[in-house]
């Protein structure tokens, strides 16, 4: 993947990202983050830098901005005029670091709650420190100016506050949105997250590489595998290795099926939320067959910390194939099964046909990929613009809707799930024998026979435990396809065992932030579906 | 009828303890709530989906208004923003009510020993039953469920539990 770090004058930061997205065609703003470079052995000038990652329109080129906050107080100017995305990025930054974004409409906390004090991802502030917090926020705060813009009275126009969640299943649990309605119509809409932020940032900080995997699982839990995959691999890049073909392989499979689970379970609580519960049945009972194959091969149902720096854990089982296959067809049965009922069917289709379209260009600026942006139309699949492990060597297709409303978001993760099986078969016919880890003894850990059987093997392993992998100085930001989108991660090494800064680059955190845009003028029973077929997964929005 | 046969009754009334009798039918008709956040609300999917399936413990009515259920099933990390929610949630619940802690971050925040994560929920809430994994299978989670049952028929079915129960949100 080619992606450069230019370094940026502050003054002239919206000018060149103002620049590089008219002229130089850089029209997706997948993340922005900070340094803090406080603790860094040869610190830079400023305490802070911001870093902007931007992807070209034709979506292979990534470019990556530094600049330099001479004052976080005072903070540099912001680009949410430019890109609907920035709007909830700059918002975290600020909450994590404290650097002030100039000229942003609504710069308060995202992911902290209301009464926290201080700014967790700084250096200076201990990973501990937990603060209680006893109310809710109202957000009328956020509502207010919203109704002033459409020219609405919450009194005189007889509107009613409602709050969906954050405690309720459609909700997910997690997500909460106030929705000012005139009768069931949502006329505006703000939402709150970070109800499940549980400090993966800062904990990778105080994590060695391989500890962090764990963690990984938990952010994207409908598909952990692949966050897994997406972790190691970002790490292996900076570490300049590749996994031999067995290991590749290994990693597209379990990859692809987790993406087919995720799919199903997404595509099953939609479905649940809308009342077709038998599509429940239907869909989650071939998740389980998954989960019985996963558990034989890793040992865990949902969280399987499968890979590791460098590779995996351990091999393919024997008889791993026909467990596979067998895992296949119900799922193929199951789809089957689903369709049939909801294909046809008059009030599915009449519930999710043009409710909440979002087109290509809302759907490039508020910052979508995956299987959200692809429904609106825009043929952009990381595995295609950048073919990563063979991707380019399988033959499979990728699903386009057209519409990009919920009726497109739910059928491309339908077909997605059938193309992500033909690669699987593929792959089992492909597969080679042969070693699964990079042979490098920095990376993987020695054998048993030589932890037990000599000094070496011993220091070797204890070396690896106690300091970790340690990674050349660096900054990289590396991603994949994953389920929901593009995925990425931006790591800061410091050249320890310890990664310096990870940030990660969630799907659904931009998928959120444009929820609360696209239900408006449709009904609280639409907002429900809308929010099931964009498959918000807490764990990787909130981190 | 000749009421002083004292034993005329004998074959159609069973005597008992109030507390037994109402206890036996609480035992099999759990109304849970699921405050479900994270992980562990996914395996909780899977104990409510058709191989696990909860309702053989008659614990299947999952209600989504607190004021219809009696048992709440908190599965999922609850950070320092949810858990005012959460304690209203148990607090709206009528009794008498259960909460069961589903797996380690509920339980004690789990390895997210960290600035964001609330350190088990029974800062704010008491807490029943405790269940081990990250996430548990669904076993654990039936398991927990019939826990439950058990204790609950031990119970004083009309005495209000944990009325000295003191979390760190209920004097502010």
């Amino acid at each position: 993947m080619t992606s450069n770090i230019t370094a940026l004058e502050s003054e002239k930061l919206f000018e060149t990202i103002k620049k590089a997205k008219e002229e130089l065609g850089f029209t997706l703003l997948l993340d922005i983050t900070a340094i803090d470079n406080l603790n860094k052995t040869h610190p830079s000038s400023t305490r802070f830098e911001l870093v902007y990652i931007l992807r070209h329109s034709a979506f292979a080129e990534t470019l990556i901005y530094k600049v330099p906050v001479l004052d976080e107080s005072v903070g540099v100017d912001s680009v949410s005029s430019l890109f609907g995305s920035a709007d909830w990025a700059e918002r975290e930054v600020y909450d994590q670091y404290g650097v002030n974004f100039i000229g942003h409409p609504t710069l308060k906390r995202l992911l902290n709650h209301n009464e926290f004090v201080g700014h967790p991802l700084r250096k200076d502030y201990e990973i501990t420190k937990g603060q209680y917090c006893a109310t809710s926020q109202d957000l009328m705060d956020e509502m207010r100016p919203l109704l002033k813009m459409r020219n609405l009275h919450l009194n005189k126009d007889d509107l009613m506050i409602v709050n969906l969640g954050p405690s309720h299943p459609a909700s997910h649990g997690t997500i909460r949105t106030l929705a000012a309605l005139d009768g069931e119509k949502i006329v505006a809409a703000a939402c709150e997250i970070g109800y499940l932020h549980r400090g993966f940032e800062k904990s990778c900080e105080n994590h060695n590489y391989n500890q962090i995997i764990p963690y990984t699982d938990r952010l994207n839990y409908c598909s952990a595998i692949m966050n897994n995959v997406a972790f190691a691999k970002t790490v292996e890049d900076m570490l300049g290795v590749t996994l031999p073909d067995r290991g590749i392989f290994i990693r597209v499979i379990v990859s692809e099926l987790s993406r087919v689970i995720d799919h199903l379970v997404c595509l099953a609580a939609g479905l649940l939320d809308m009342g077709g519960q038998t599509n429940y049945w239907y869909l989650y009972n071939p998740r389980d067959n998954a989960y019985d194959f996963l558990s034989k091969l890793t040992g865990a149902r949902l969280t399987n910390s499968y890979m590791r720096i460098g590779g995996m854990t351990h091999d393919l089982y024997e008889g791993w194939q026909s467990d596979l296959e067998d895992v296949l067809k119900k799922i193929d049965a199951g789809i089957t099964d689903s369709l049939k009922m909801i294909k046809h069917n008059r009030i599915y289709n009449d519930r999710v046909q043009n409710v909440s379209p979002v087109t290509k260009a809302q759907a490039i600026d508020y910052g979508f990929t995956g299987p959200n942006l692809r429904a609106s139309g825009v043929p952009y699949d990381v595995r295609f613009a950048n073919p990563y492990y063979y991707y380019d060597t399988f033959d499979f297709d990728m699903v386009v809707g057209s519409v990009g409303d919920t009726y497109d978001r739910m059928m491309v993760r339908f077909d997605e799930m059938n193309e992500s099986m033909k690669i699987i078969k593929q792959a089992i016919q492909r597969i080679p024998d042969g070693e699964i880890n990079v042979s490098d003894r920095r990376i993987i850990l020695p054998q048993k026979g030589c932890v037990y059987g000599g000094i070496e093997g011993m220091m070797n392993q204890f070396k690896l435990v106690i300091d970790g992998v340690k990674v050349p100085e660096g900054e990289h930001y590396g991603s994949i396809e994953a389920a929901n989108g593009e995925l990425g991660f931006f790591i800061v090494s410091d050249s320890s065992g310890t990664p310096y800064k990870v940030k990660v680059r969630p799907p659904s955190f931009y998928h959120m932030a444009a929820y609360p845009k696209i239900i408006e003028n449709y009904q609280v029973a639409d907002a429900i579906m809308t929010l099931g077929s964009l498959n918000i997964i807490a764990g990787e929005m909130d981190r | 009828m000749d009421v002083s046969n004292t034993h005329l009754l004998d074959e159609a009334v069973v005597t008992t303890k109030l507390d037994a009798v109402v206890n036996w039918g609480r035992e099999a008709s759990l109304w849970p709530f699921v405050f479900g956040t994270a992980c562990c609300a996914i395996e909780f999917m899977s104990t409510a989906a058709s191989r696990y399936d909860i309702s053989r413990f008659g614990a299947e009515v999952l209600r989504f208004s607190p004021r219809h259920a009696d048992l709440l099933v908190v599965a999922g990390t609850i950070s320092y923003k949810q858990a005012p929610i959460l304690k209203q949630i148990y607090d709206q619940m009528p009794e008498p009510k259960w909460v069961v802690a589903v797996g380690a971050c509920a339980s004690t925040g789990g390895f997210y020993d960290n600035y964001a994560t609330l350190q088990g929920i029974d800062e704010i809430v008491p807490v029943d039953v405790y269940v081990a994994g990250c996430p548990p299978r669904p076993e654990a989670i039936i398991d927990a469920v019939l826990d439950i049952q058990r204790q609950l028929k031990r119970e004083k079915s009309f005495e209000v539990r944990n009325t000295d129960f003191k979390g760190k949100l209920d004097d502010v």
